[in-house]
């Protein structure tokens, strides 16, 4: 049970670094500004389960708040950039 | 991780096979859809169904090593699943205006 709980440790830690890889190719690729914050999102999003796999991995709480941390500045980030790009300015007067 | 007994591992190994691929799936369509506005249907499944999979897989793993039910991974889930919505209709709304911006412009250039 112990190797079972294992390999899917394992295989769900590649399969997110995989998906890093991916949003890393749009956010260097992608055509238009808001590709590349689209992809900057996808990628907090799978580092936040990347660190959660690693919680489960070492059985240790700590990592819950780092995923809790990127969860709330990734969101925080990502409105920030969507609010630049609708209106030309972050927090306006 | 010896002392996680089988009713406990097995789901949670289920559910972490289930969300490493939801996520693979859907960084791969990010990357492949033709438009921007289809490229926004992949990382929702991910944020909603592939996040979900993972955190029920900690509570279950973390909740069976403890002896107690251990559900602050719970509140990941909330904040993700209400904060997916608004960054998508953020964006959607940026990229509806930039296009359109760019089309009026190319029209009274032209």
């Amino acid at each position: 049970m112990s190797a079972l709980l294992g390999f899917a440790v394992t295989f769900a830690s590649l399969c997110f670094a995989l998906a890093m890889l991916l949003a890393a190719a749009r956010l260097f690729k992608g055509p238009a500004a808001q590709d590349r914050v689209l992809a900057l999102d996808v990628m907090y999003i799978n580092g936040m389960l990347l660190l959660l796999v690693l919680g489960i991995r070492s059985l240790s709480s700590a990592y819950f708040d780092m995923a809790l941390l990127i969860a709330l500045f990734g969101f925080v980030s990502t409105v920030a950039l969507a609010k630049f790009l609708l209106r030309g300015e972050v927090i306006e007067p | 991780m010896s002392e996680i007994p089988l009713w406990a591992a097995l789901p949670a190994a289920v559910f972490l096979v289930v969300g490493g691929l939801l996520a693979a799936i859907g960084a791969l369509g990010l990357l492949r859809l033709p438009d921007f506005f289809m490229r926004m249907h992949p990382p929702a499944m991910v944020s909603t169904l592939g996040a979900g999979c993972v955190l029920l897989a900690s509570m279950l793993v973390s909740s069976a090593a403890a002896g107690r039910p251990v559900i602050h991974a719970l509140l990941i889930t909330l904040f993700v699943v209400m904060t997916a919505p608004v960054t998508a209709m953020l964006l959607a709304r940026a990229a509806q205006y930039r296009s359109a911006r760019r089309t009026r412009e190319r029209n009274d250039g032209g």
